[in-house]
Parts: structure tokens; C-alpha cells; sequence
């Protein structure tokens, strides 16, 4: 049923990922392309992986942007891994004609049912984060699954029961939690660091959050520049006696 | 949004057909449509097959064209799935009607009413077609009254050319009739489309790099490194680029040929040189078909997705 759930789910399964600490080596995205190619929404397919013009299903992606501050210039690198923010009113589910797209009443995640999806593609339209991408040789859509085969999956470890992408990060940038629980760990490290929701203003009350960069520890102060190399091109003062003689030599 | 050749079709086309079918049941209430069997079959044969291949061909883009069926099942949420039920009902009463008009050269009374429910039937379809495009918060260009209103329009608008230039090779007496019509609708469709694009040109932009990363307080937010070397789905799907540079050219060829050229044509056989009108009917109609097909190929390639935000845009 692609209706939302009347009742928006009291547990609200999500990620929150710190742009502070990520340093893009893409480890989540190849630990979610391992894990999920097996997983619920298998096979993650790769189309000509060892050519030119190759081209696959991933369900997270890397992006790195800067950031300038107009006013100084001054400007900062932040690594944006970016997958599916599990939204609370998802248009991606809403406008799926067949049911195939539907979010879990009980943890809220956002799934594709590929035995019923037509591939139609419309939700990959009505998401606004890209977070959705069609499979063209299954012919149906796939997208993050929060690996829910994996947080739920008895065999493992309770340690283990995290999304792939979490337990690969090397630094600790990604967190997995309920973030419909106000006391629980990710809630409060979204509170205690001003997390944030992306494009609020398209109105999908994302679950996921971002940890914004911390404000630089060691700034310089505005005045004291790094001092950098002087070239004299057109003059020669301040050069030796010979080095004087040699430029009017060569600029007669 | 890449325009895909299927949904140009399956827009422009089943547009064309529900457009007809309203006219045909109008019209013939109006008094202005015979009753004819011969007349009656090519009416209905050309706007069933617009109808039938418009829907058939917009399966053809499916990865599963073989479970469209449940395609049907979600029109409580979902505008797509409204669109394939209202296609499916509009074919009880617009086809009674059909059978009515060709076998017993019945058009109006009872059969002009269950045409009439038809006709409603048939603008409520493409009012469902215009909003799979038009409830799309993420494309900007698409999430605005005027795509409604501009599908509703080019409908009645290219099924009354098609109608007019069906009267004229039937030399219906009530060809002229049509003939204003169509020039009215013309003129109509002109308006909406220059007041559509003025719409979409000059609207503030919805999303920006800045609100996609949410990292506006540090600053102006630029892409750096792009997540693949390669063109993924993503951008293949929605950051169609090719024919932008072209963009405000096939605006002026999309005017003139869609609206410009085919109002002048019908002014020709109406006021001018009446002993050619076929020549200009069929003339109108195929510059007609082109123009209308650059507009809504335009409509798709055109259309901005805020997804690409991610991937260098800076404001949509
Ligand atoms: S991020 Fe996109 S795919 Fe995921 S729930 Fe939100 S709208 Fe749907
Ligand atoms: S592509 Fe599949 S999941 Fe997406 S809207 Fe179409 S039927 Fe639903
Ligand atoms: S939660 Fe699982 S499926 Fe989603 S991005 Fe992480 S590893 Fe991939």
C-alpha cells in the first residue's frame, strides 16, 4: 500500500552522519554495494564494471563539496555521503502506482517490493535526494534498505545488527539508531550537535540527520595570512650587484 | 528530465484522443456533428487509436510492461495509478457512445448524454496525466498550475485541429464552426504557454546547493568531486543537459509550428482560399504534430530536478 502509514511509526529508524570526521574513502559505499548485493534487494547489478561508460545500482554515494565564505574567502572541504533518509512522508511512496514502494509502520524504513514494481520510475522522480536508482536489467527500482536484513538478523552478533555502512565507517562518521526516541543515543547527539535535516523545504521530514563540521579549533586570526613567496617580476630591487647588472643587461 | 520518446508520445497522442472524444460528444449535442456511420467510425477510430497507442506506448518505458495491470491499484495516493483507472473507466461510456454513433446513428438524447459522462471522463483523465507531472515537488518547472492547465488546453486544442481537419474532409457544413473553434483554442494554447514559461523562468528558485547540503552558514556551497566518474542513473534520468543551449530556439519553433502556423492555416481556409482548405487542413495538422511534439519534448528536457543540486547545480 503505498498510502503512508495513518500514523507516522513511534520508532523512527535512521542514520546520522557527522560531516565533521568523513574523509570520502568511500568504505560505506563499497561495504553497502558487499553486503546489499546479497541482501533484501539483490543484486546490486553492474553494467560493462571494466570498461568505458560503466554504470551500477549503488545505494550511498560520496560527494565532497566546498564551502566558501564570501566574506573572508576563507574556504573548507566537507565529504557528504549522501543515501536513502528513510522520510517520514515519503513522495517516493505516495506516488508509486503499483505498491511496490511502501514505509514500515513499525520502524518507519522505506522499501521497494521488487516482485510487484513495474519500473515505472516515478519515485526516483519524486525523491529529492537521489536516493533511489532504477536497476536496468532487473527492470525494477532499488534503493537503501537500511540493511534491514542485516540490523534484524538474528544470526549475528547484537553488535553486528547495524547497517553495513555503519560498522565499515574507519572514523566513526555514520551512527544507526531510533531517532523517534527522544533519549536515545543518536537523538541526543543530533541535539548536543545542531543536527540538521536536508531540504526541508521539500517537505519530506527526512528521519536521517547531518552533524554539521565543528567550528574550527585553531583558526588563524584574520590578519596574520600565511606568508607567501613575493615574486618581483618587473623590479630588481633588493637583488645582488651582478644580478642588478645582468637584468639591465637583458632588459636593453 | 530526459524526454523519453514513449511519454512524449503517450501524452502528446492520448491528449489528442481525449481531446476528440469531448468534442466529438459536445459538439454533436451542439448539433454540430452528424450522425454518420462512415463519419463516425473514422472520428472515433482516430481518437481510440491516439487514446490506445498514447497508453500502450507509455508502457513500453516500463522495466515490467507485464505487470502494468497493477499499475491500477494505488489511486488513493498515487496520480499515476488515478491516470490508468480514469484511462480504463473513460473507455465504458466514450465506447457506448461510439457504438451508439456508428450502429445506430444515434449522437445525442440518451446517447449524447452517456457521450457527455465520456467527455468529462476524458478531461478528467488528462487532468490526472497533467498531475503525475504537476504533484512533482522536485521539478519545479512541472510543480505549477499552469502544467494542469496547459495539458487541459493543448487536449481540447489538438483534438479540435484534428476534428476540423476530419469535418473538412467530410465537407461537413459545420466545418467552419469547428474551424473557430479551433482557431479560439490556438490562440489559448499560445497564451498558456508563453504565460507558462514566464511562470517557471521568473519563479524564485525553490531549492539551492546550500539547502541540499543544509550547509549554507559556512558559506557558498560548490561540488568538488562528484561521488562517480560516470554518468549513473541519476543524472541520466534527471540531469538531462543536450538541448538546453538550444532551448530558447525550439521555444520559437515549438510556437510557430504548434500554434502559429495552424492558426494561419485554418484563417487561409476559412477567409482566404476556401477551395484548398483540405490541403490546409492536413497542413495544419502536420506542423501541428510537430509543434506540439517539440513543446512537450521541451516540457521534459527543460525540467530541472533538484537532485542535481548534488551534483553541481547551484539553484533550482
Ligand atoms: S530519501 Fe528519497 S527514497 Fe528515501 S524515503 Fe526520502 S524520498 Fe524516499
Ligand atoms: S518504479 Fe516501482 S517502486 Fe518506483 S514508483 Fe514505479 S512501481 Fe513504484
Ligand atoms: S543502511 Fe545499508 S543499504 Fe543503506 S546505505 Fe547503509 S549499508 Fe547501504
Amino acid at each position: 500500500m503505498t498510502s503512508l502509514p495513518r500514523k507516522s511509526s513511534r520508532r523512527k529508524l535512521g542514520l546520522v552522519i557527522d560531516l565533521d570526521i568523513c574523509v570520502a574513502c568511500q568504505a560505506c559505499a563499497v561495504n553497502c554495494k558487499e553486503w546489499n548485493t546479497s541482501g533484501h534487494s539483490a543484486p546490486l547489478t553492474d553494467l560493462n564494471p571494466y570498461g568505458k561508460g560503466q554504470n551500477g545500482v549503488w545505494y550511498n554515494r560520496i560527494h565532497s563539496f566546498e564551502a566558501v565564505d564570501e566574506k573572508t574567502g576563507d574556504s573548507q572541504t566537507i565529504n557528504f555521503p549522501k543515501s536513502c533518509l528513510h522520510c517520514e512522508d515519503a513522495p517516493c511512496v505516495t506516488v508509486c502506482p503499483t505498491g511496490a514502494s511502501y514505509k514500515r509502520e513499525e520502524d518507519g524504513i522505506v522499501l521497494v517490493n521488487g516482485d510487484i514494481c513495474i519500473g515505472c520510475k516515478l519515485c526516483s522522480w519524486a525523491c529529492p535526494y537521489g536516493a533511489r536508482e532504477y536497476d536496468e536489467t532487473e527492470g525494477v527500482m532499488k534503493k537503501c534498505t537500511l540493511c534491514v536484513d542485516k540490523i534484524y538478523n538474528e544470526t549475528l552478533s547484537p553488535s553486528s545488527r547495524v547497517p553495513a555502512c555503519v560498522s565499515t565507517c574507519p572514523v566513526g562518521a555514520r551512527h544507526f539508531g531510533d531517532l523517534g526516541d527522544p533519549h536515545s543515543e543518536v537523538t541526543r547527539l543530533v541535539e548536543a550537535r545542531g543536527g540538521f535535516a536536508l531540504m526541508p523545504e521539500q517537505g519530506t521530514l527526512p528521519v536521517n540527520r547531518y552533524l554539521p563540521p565543528r567550528p574550527k579549533q585553531h583558526q588563524k586570526p584574520k590578519d596574520q595570512t600565511p606568508r607567501m613567496l613575493e615574486h618581483k617580476d618587473d623590479s630588481s630591487d633588493g637583488a645582488g650587484l651582478l644580478a642588478r647588472w645582468v637584468d639591465k643587461v637583458l632588459s636593453a | 528530465m530526459h524526454p523519453a520518446k514513449s511519454v512524449i508520445f503517450f501524452t502528446t497522442g492520448s491528449g489528442a484522443g481525449y481531446g476528440m472524444l469531448a468534442w466529438l460528444a459536445i459538439l454533436a449535442l451542439m448539433g454540430y456533428q452528424p450522425a454518420d456511420s462512415t463519419y463516425g467510425l473514422f472520428a472515433f477510430g482516430i481518437a481510440f487509436g491516439l487514446v490506445g497507442g498514447g497508453l500502450l506506448s507509455s508502457t513500453f518505458h516500463l522495466g515490467h510492461p507485464e505487470r502494468a495491470w497493477r499499475a491500477m491499484s494505488q489511486w488513493r495516493s498515487s496520480w499515476l495509478s488515478r491516470e490508468g483507472v480514469a484511462a480504463i473507466a473513460t473507455f465504458g461510456p466514450t465506447g457506448l457512445y461510439a457504438l451508439a454513433w456508428i450502429f445506430l446513428n444515434e449522437n445525442q438524447s440518451l446517447a449524447g448524454g452517456i457521450g457527455l459522462i465520456g467527455a468529462l471522463m476524458s478531461l478528467i483523465t488528462v487532468y490526472c496525466t497533467s498531475m503525475i507531472y504537476g504533484s512533482l515537488k522536485t521539478i519545479p518547472a512541472w510543480f505549477t498550475k499552469w502544467t494542469r492547465v496547459a495539458y487541459l488546453v493543448f487536449a481540447m486544442m489538438t483534438g479540435a485541429v484534428l476534428l476540423w481537419f476530419l469535418s473538412v474532409l467530410f465537407n461537413l457544413p459545420e466545418a467552419a464552426t469547428i474551424a473557430r473553434l479551433s482557431m479560439f483554442f490556438l490562440a489559448l494554447g499560445f497564451i498558456v504557454k508563453i504565460i507558462y514559461w514566464r511562470a517557471v523562468d521568473n519563479a524564485p528558485a525553490t531549492s539551492t546547493a546550500e539547502s541540499a547540503t543544509g550547509l549554507g552558514k559556512l558559506g557558498k556551497i560548490r561540488l568538488i568531486e562528484s561521488p562517480h566518474s560516470e554518468d549513473n542513473y541519476l543524472l541520466k534520468e534527471m540531469g538531462f543537459r543536450i538541448a538546453r543551449k538550444h532551448a530558447g530556439k525550439l521555444r520559437i519553433i515549438a510556437l510557430v509550428l504548434g500554434f502559429v502556423i495552424p492558426f494561419l492555416a485554418i484563417c487561409a481556409a476559412l477567409y482566404g482560399l476556401p477551395q484548398f482548405q483540405l490541403l490546409f487542413a492536413g497542413f495544419a495538422v502536420v506542423t501541428g504534430i510537430v509543434g506540439i511534439v517539440t513543446e512537450r519534448w521541451l516540457f521534459f528536457a527543460e525540467a530541472k530536478h533538484v537532485v542535481t543540486l548534488y551534483y553541481g547545480e547551484s539553484r533550482i
